[in-house]
């Protein structure tokens, strides 16, 4: 087939008329001189905003509109508070001690719930996902319990701890401790049956083979578990601080609404975020140290 | 083991007689009888789903819903088709891992040296190449000095100059132990290369069995060789001499 590739211009070749109907190559339009494009390198083009500069734009904007709507009176302070002046409550806030004392106690409420919520949740799904027995007795009740909105026991669980720090720890926990169930399960039973077996091959004991390959391998799911855990934790906590609490970050906002103070109320709510955003750099800290056998973190 | 009065004392790496193994009623292996002498290395071939390795699992002890006589040595190690290494445990904790004992990293240095490892020691699994982690499963075998080796188509996911590269290494490391070998396989040329004596299995048994008496290390453009490949090769199936033409 070789002969298809002869330039066009030699003559004719002197072959048998079998081999001239399969050769597409002759009829093709020669090479000519073609219409050759440049590729134009991707950075050559001008000068282009930075990334950060255009994504931090928008937020800018916004609060400048906002600020004009303040201060033109079209926005008024009952409906919400002009920047400059929530800039001004949070400094005061901060200043005379109150909003960090009411930090220290929603973080403890947090940190307690969340504590108790992972370590129920975790043994509850180790009792469920490492052994059929504890599946068959574990698994359903805690699947019909997650079905219960947890927001809708505060009333109950008001009558059953009273209005002290129980109720609202017990809302937070009850909170956490189905995400995490969920997902440590999940994580347990995900584990690769082939690193089992090999596990098994390896001579590993029961125990083993829990400690070496299904805990570890159930761990990327369990921390994803915690990161659920952690927005529901701070979603729990708004509830159960705007019902009965004398402090924390919720009672802070019940005042501030008796007072028509919209002020102190978004004060409170930049906190919730913050402490929000906190709470996931923790746990994204935690992913990078105990994941980092994973490819995405190689620990650059 | 031989002083184990309570076990057969035999002069086998393993013995199997009338071994069944049947799913849902289905047996893949029938009524199976296979001996390995120590030493020996054995390459099992077959088409795919001729169960052969159900009968690896069973000698590995991972299958134990068998019928009949199976006897193995207690020291032995499987290396998988996979290398199976357990991606949260650097390369030298996995050659370790199962070890009796507090082995010490230097016990896995050893291992990863002999098969050409040594500078991945401290590797995540998820970063060595697929020859890489292939050697690191091999090494974690080894380092068990196993009386008996269950190769599960070690070579079958590699590419081909890694594989060249495998199978040389296997056979070096088979010599220098001098334990016995069961590779399972589809490469009848591997096997040829390797081996000992070539098993083909067909219908849940041992349906062919072939000694291979070339001298070491062999070449495949030895016409001996490719008599033999073809012989094995007729066996399983296949043609050969449309193969030629």
């Amino acid at each position: 087939m070789s002969i298809s590739h002869a330039p066009p211009s030699s003559p004719e070749p002197d072959i048998s008329a079998m081999s001239k109907s399969e050769r597409p190559g002759a009829e093709r339009p020669g090479p000519g001189p073609l219409d050759l494009q440049p590729v134009v390198p991707a950075f050559s083009r001008g000068f282009r905003v930075p990334r950060w500069v255009r994504r931090t734009t928008g937020p800018i904007v916004l609060l400048a509109m906002w600020q004009v709507l303040s201060a033109t009176g079209v926005l008024t302070s009952d409906v919400l508070a002009s920047p400059g002046r929530i800039a001004q409550v949070g400094w005061d806030l901060v200043s005379d001690g109150s909003l960090p004392t009411a930090m220290g106690t929603s973080l403890r409420r947090v940190a307690s719930g969340l504590l108790l919520g992972t370590v129920i949740g975790t043994g509850l799904a180790l009792v469920s996902g490492l052994f059929r027995i504890g599946e068959d007795l574990v698994d359903a009740p805690v699947q019909m319990l997650r079905t219960v909105p947890f927001v809708g026991l505060i009333p109950l669980f008001i009558i059953w701890f009273g209005i002290g720090e129980a109720p609202k720890t017990a809302i937070i926990t009850l909170g956490v401790t189905f995400p995490i169930y969920l997902n440590v399960y999940a994580g347990i039973r995900g584990v690769d049956s082939q690193l089992v077996e090999a596990g098994e091959s390896l001579g590993l004991s029961r125990w083993g083979l829990t400690r070496h390959v299904v805990l570890p391998g159930a761990l990327p799911g369990a921390l994803t578990g915690l990161r659920y855990a952690l927005g529901i934790a701070w979603l729990a906590l708004v509830f159960a601080e705007q019902v009965n609490a004398d402090a924390g970050i919720g009672f802070l906002m019940v005042q501030a609404r008796d007072f028509l103070r919209t002020d102190v109320i978004v004060v409170c709510l930049i906190v919730y975020a913050f402490l929000g955003l906190l709470a996931d750099f923790v746990v994204r800290s935690l992913e990078r140290l105990l994941l980092q056998w994973r490819p995405t973190f190689t620990g650059r | 083991m031989a002083t184990d009065v309570h076990r057969p004392v035999t002069a086998h790496a393993v013995r199997v007689e009338g071994l069944t193994r049947a799913f849902d009623g289905r047996a893949v292996i029938d009524d199976l009888r296979l001996d390995i002498a120590p030493g020996e290395f054995v390459a099992l071939l077959g088409r795919s789903g001729c169960g052969k390795s159900t009968l690896l699992r069973i000698l590995a002890g991972l299958d134990r819903d068998i019928q009949g006589t199976a006897l193995v040595p207690r020291r032995r190690a499987v290396a998988f088709q996979a290398p199976r290494l357990m991606p949260w445990k650097k390369v030298w904790r996995n050659v370790l891992l199962g070890l009796p004992g507090r082995p010490e990293r230097a016990v896995a240095e050893r291992v990863l040296d002999e098969v050409g490892l040594g500078h991945r020691i401290g590797a995540w699994p998820k970063t060595l190449s697929g020859g890489e982690a292939q050697r690191a499963s091999l090494a974690r075998a080894l380092v068990r000095e196993p009386d008996l080796l269950l190769l599960d188509e070690p070579f079958g996911a590699l590419d081909a100059l890694t594989r060249i590269k495998a199978q040389r290494l296997v056979g070096e490391v088979w010599q220098r132990r001098g334990c016995a070998v069961l590779l399972v396989t589809h490469d009848v040329e591997e096997a040829v290369l390797l081996a000992d004596r070539v098993l083909v299995m067909d219908g849940g048994r041992i349906a062919h069995e072939q000694r291979i008496d070339l001298d070491r290390p062999r070449g495949i453009t030895d016409p001996r060789f490719a008599a033999l490949r073809a012989g094995l090769l007729e066996r399983l199936g296949v043609d050969t001499a449309a193969e030629a033409s």
